[in-house]
């Protein structure tokens, strides 16, 4: 017998789509039986006081979580996310039910017998409940007691050498696409980049020193599977800058309907026969490629590498071999003055360990950025507010028509004093010598 | 219950301490074929939704078989995938950044197997397990935040939306009939921890009431001057009230200027926003991150309110269902959702969606309001 009806909740385990509702329901029952006999550290009716008080939040249409008091691991500052109910006495085995960020593994790839490791320890420890995954990518645990924390954290330490992850003002768990493992798209080694960025920020992850939360995305490509353009302060995204290698007898396959275009992702639907013209030369933003006497040509300068052409025919081209990253910065979601899209500001930069000229650019950027900028002003808002030249300014970037998608739009040009000639201090009386008051 | 020592000693907290050693190194957590071909692969082809192959230098396959997870999961659930895994995966299992869970082998035959194993498995309520799907030109799974279940600003539930919009979506997660792939995503308040402002389509959870005053507390729970800092709008300042025969420090919100952030709440717990007839879903739409053709673009609000309908939110799901379904319908193949939109014009979007405009949507926020109006002579009747 459930400890709680549910009878709105209920209706959410009908329907195709995997129902939390039912897992959730599946946990307290495996807690209630308790056939290994494991001597839970929370309350062993956790799961069960979750459906409870999700079943209050859907008939009040409220959440019933209270805020997090300050609660971590000692010398960390974040990691550790507090949460309390707003009804202890209806639902005593959530009354207290803090969060726990463990940093995901590259590529979210993981083994079997890690993984039920961290079963095993969230078991005994904590609800049962997590997220795969958190939106920034962490492995999140939902709902362990205070007493817990230090527990967990070092079985999680000693045991399974394993960390937390960030919350609060530092740089938050960076993540990154599956790039080179299993992506023939890749520019770069994202695991790797992002694996050696993590560890040499460590100090920065787990100890806020930010004026806000700070954010690494890696991508391997153009194609951005992990939002790094929209989502981090700091965006690298793979790129190449020499050709896009051709094979034109693959060329001749897709035109000739032997390969199917796109990888076979429009299947589903007769959308015709494949049209190389329509579908990929008139689709070229840049309109840089064309077919002369039955081979495709792509006029490489002028291509802006969108991806297009490689999306549509993964078997006839192919990313160049001069390769690298792009790095853009400042993206964020809209609080406050508006949403901001990564800009542009290293259009090309070798990824080679021990990536020194990669961390120059982070190491610069935050030297400004914790210098001046103020609390809670992500590094997007510090560079419209002091400018983009000042950011140029602070990570010794000369300026080039790639940052800007056109020119000013105002002749505003705050000169600097010495880029005038003669600077500017003038004397008045030698000017009245010819302009009388 | 009794208390089981890790070993950690309270009293010597930095006794045998570990710290910052960051995550497991990626290379432990390969499979096999991908360590032996990493960076050499050569192309891809999806043999049908959800199942993928993947073919390298070496002529080494992979077949990959995608399933959909809700990303909130029981550790129950987590084991039941480890099994899978080890019948079929050599101990292996990746999750994709759309919350998806991918089961990789090196056979047509053992991919097969797998996929049917998976699609066999249902709750007790009767809902998939792992359905397989998510691939191509169809509309994957929703990335989404903590909602009712975890978080103490939200404006909507996340886990129950997402379920109930997937449910009515399923068709497409099985399918690649799209003429783009359609991104979701829902963030349950203005936070965006889901950073849904780029997505095809965008959930959004937004209260409509400025926050409600508990005197009595206040002051006794919040720095003043920290609620008063939080608020982007400057609509908060420290006010004395009379509050039970007493004057107390308090503090008076410019009600008119509130832009309903729940930035003070997250401050100060005497400022709670929560509302049930306030808060809901503002729905977005036409937003990309891929550079692909077009550059990344933000989505934009369609559709200023809908009530938190529990528990299936219908208004919500079956207004997605409409724009899908006309996007589906009207759009060039290889179109994501925004770009339809820009090339027949808003106008006409609202119209063949049969969406109402009003003012809410028009933008009045600051400097970037202004490029968001109609600067040309052309627009269609
Ligand atoms: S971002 Fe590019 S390299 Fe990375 S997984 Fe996506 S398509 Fe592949
Ligand atoms: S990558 Fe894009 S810009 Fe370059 S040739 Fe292909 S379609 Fe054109
Ligand atoms: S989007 Fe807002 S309400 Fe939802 S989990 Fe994030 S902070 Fe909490
Ligand atoms: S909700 Fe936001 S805008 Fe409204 S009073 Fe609070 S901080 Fe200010």
């Amino acid at each position: 017998m459930a400890k709680h009806a549910t009878p709105l909740l209920d209706q959410l385990e009908s329907g195709p789509w995997p129902s939390f509702v039912s897992d959730i329901k599946q946990e307290a029952a495996s807690r209630a039986k308790n056939v290994k006999g494991v001597d839970y550290q929370v309350p062993a009716d956790a799961c069960d006081d979750v459906l409870g008080i999700m079943e209050l939040s859907y008939v009040h249409k409220r959440t019933h979580w209270k805020h997090g008091g300050i609660v971590g691991v000692f010398g960390y500052g974040g990691g550790v996310i507090g949460r309390y109910c707003d009804q202890p006495e209806m639902f005593p085995g959530v009354a207290h039910f803090h969060t726990i960020r463990v940093n995901q593994p590259g590529g979210k790839f993981y083994s079997t017998a890690y993984l039920n490791q961290l079963c095993d320890l969230w078991e005994l420890r904590g609800s049962g409940l997590t997220n795969m995954h958190g939106s920034t990518g962490d492995i999140v645990f939902i709902g362990t007691t205070t007493p817990q924390l230090e527990e967990f954290f070092y079985e999680l330490t000693h045991k399974i050498g394993q960390d937390l992850g960030g919350s609060g003002s530092n740089l938050r768990t960076p993540s990154d696409c599956i790039g080179e493992a299993r992506c023939e798209y890749a520019c770069y080694d994202t695991q790797a980049l992002c694996y050696a960025m993590t560890q040499d920020y460590q100090d920065e992850l787990h100890r806020p020193a930010f004026p806000y939360k700070f954010k690494f995305k890696f991508d391997g490509c153009p194609n951005c599977c992990v939002a790094s353009i929209a989502r981090s302060d700091m965006s690298f995204i793979g790129t190449w800058r020499d050709d896009i290698r051709i094979d034109q007898e693959a060329v001749k396959a897709y035109i000739g309907g032997e390969f199917k275009p796109n990888a076979g992702a429009h299947a589903g639907r007769d959308w015709g026969k494949f049209d190389i013209q329509k579908e990929v030369i008139d689709l070229c933003p840049t309109k840089c490629m064309w077919m002369d006497g039955g081979k495709l040509v792509i006029d490489n300068r002028e291509c802006t590498r969108c991806m297009h052409c490689i999306n549509v025919m993964p078997r006839a081209l192919r990313i160049g071999e001069d390769k690298g990253l792009s790095i853009l910065v400042g993206a964020k979601a809209p609080i406050l003055d508006g949403a901001q899209m990564g800009s542009l500001l290293v259009p090309f930069i070798k990824v080679e360990e021990p990536y020194d000229e990669i961390k120059e650019v982070i190491e610069n950027i935050w030297d400004w950025w914790m210098e001046e900028g103020k609390n809670r002003e992500r590094l997007g808002e510090l560079i419209k507010r002091q400018g983009f030249q000042k950011m140029l300014e602070v990570t010794g970037i000369d300026p080039m028509p790639q940052h800007v998608q056109e020119p000013r739009h105002n002749p505003y040009i705050f000169w600097r004093e010495d880029e005038v000639p003669g600077g500017w201090q003038r004397d008045i009386k030698e000017f009245r010598k010819y302009h009388q008051r | 219950m009794a208390f089981i020592s890790s070993g950690y000693n309270p009293d010597k907290p930095m006794e045998d301490r570990i710290t910052d050693i960051g995550p497991r190194h990626f290379d432990e957590f390969y499979p096999p074929v991908i360590k032996a071909n990493k960076g050499k692969w050569l192309y891809h082809d999806i043999l049908e939704p959800g199942v993928l192959v993947h073919v390298a230098e070496s002529g080494d396959e992979v077949y990959t078989v995608r399933a959909a997870g809700a990303r909130l999961m029981s550790v129950t659930h987590i084991r039941e995938i480890c099994e899978i895994a080890d019948k079929y995966c050599g101990g292996f299992v990746r999750w994709t950044t759309r919350n998806n869970i991918e089961f990789m082998t090196t056979t047509k035959e053992s991919a097969y197997a797998l996929k049917a194993d998976m699609e066999s498995r249902k709750f007790d309520g009767g809902s998939f397990k792992f359905p397989v799907g998510g691939t191509g030109s169809g509309i994957t799974n929703i990335v989404h935040t903590q909602g009712w279940i975890h978080c103490h600003t939200p404006a909507t539930d996340a886990s129950g939306p997402v379920k109930a919009t997937m449910d009515v979506l399923f068709d497409e997660f099985k399918n690649m009939r799209m003429p783009a792939h359609v991104r979701v995503s829902l963030a349950c308040c203005l936070n965006m921890c889901g950073a849904v402002h780029c997505s095809d389509i965008a959930i959004l959870g937004f209260h409509r009431k400025p926050p409600i005053l508990d005197h009595e507390y206040l002051d006794k729970m919040c720095e003043i001057p920290l609620a008063v800092a939080a608020c982007p709008t400057a609509a908060i300042r420290p006010s004395k009230v009379e509050y039970d025969g007493k004057t107390v420090n308090s503090v008076a919100v410019k009600q008119e200027r509130c832009m309903f952030c729940g930035n003070c709440y997250t401050m100060c717990p005497s400022m709670p926003l929560a509302d049930d007839e306030g808060d809901g879903i503002v729905l977005m739409v036409g937003g990309k991150v891929s550079n692909r053709i077009s550059r990344p673009t933000f989505s934009k609000v369609v559709v200023a309110f809908i009530p938190n309908e529990t528990p299936r939110w219908p208004t919500t799901t079956s207004t997605i269902k409409r724009i899908v379904d006309v996007y589906a319908a009207n759009a060039n193949k290889y179109e994501r959702l925004g770009e339809w939109a820009e090339r027949i014009g808003w106008e006409r979007f609202f119209e063949k969606c049969e969406l109402e405009f009003t003012h809410h949507l028009i933008d009045d926020f600051r400097d970037p309001a202004y490029y968001t109006w109609r600067h040309t002579s052309q627009f269609k009747f």
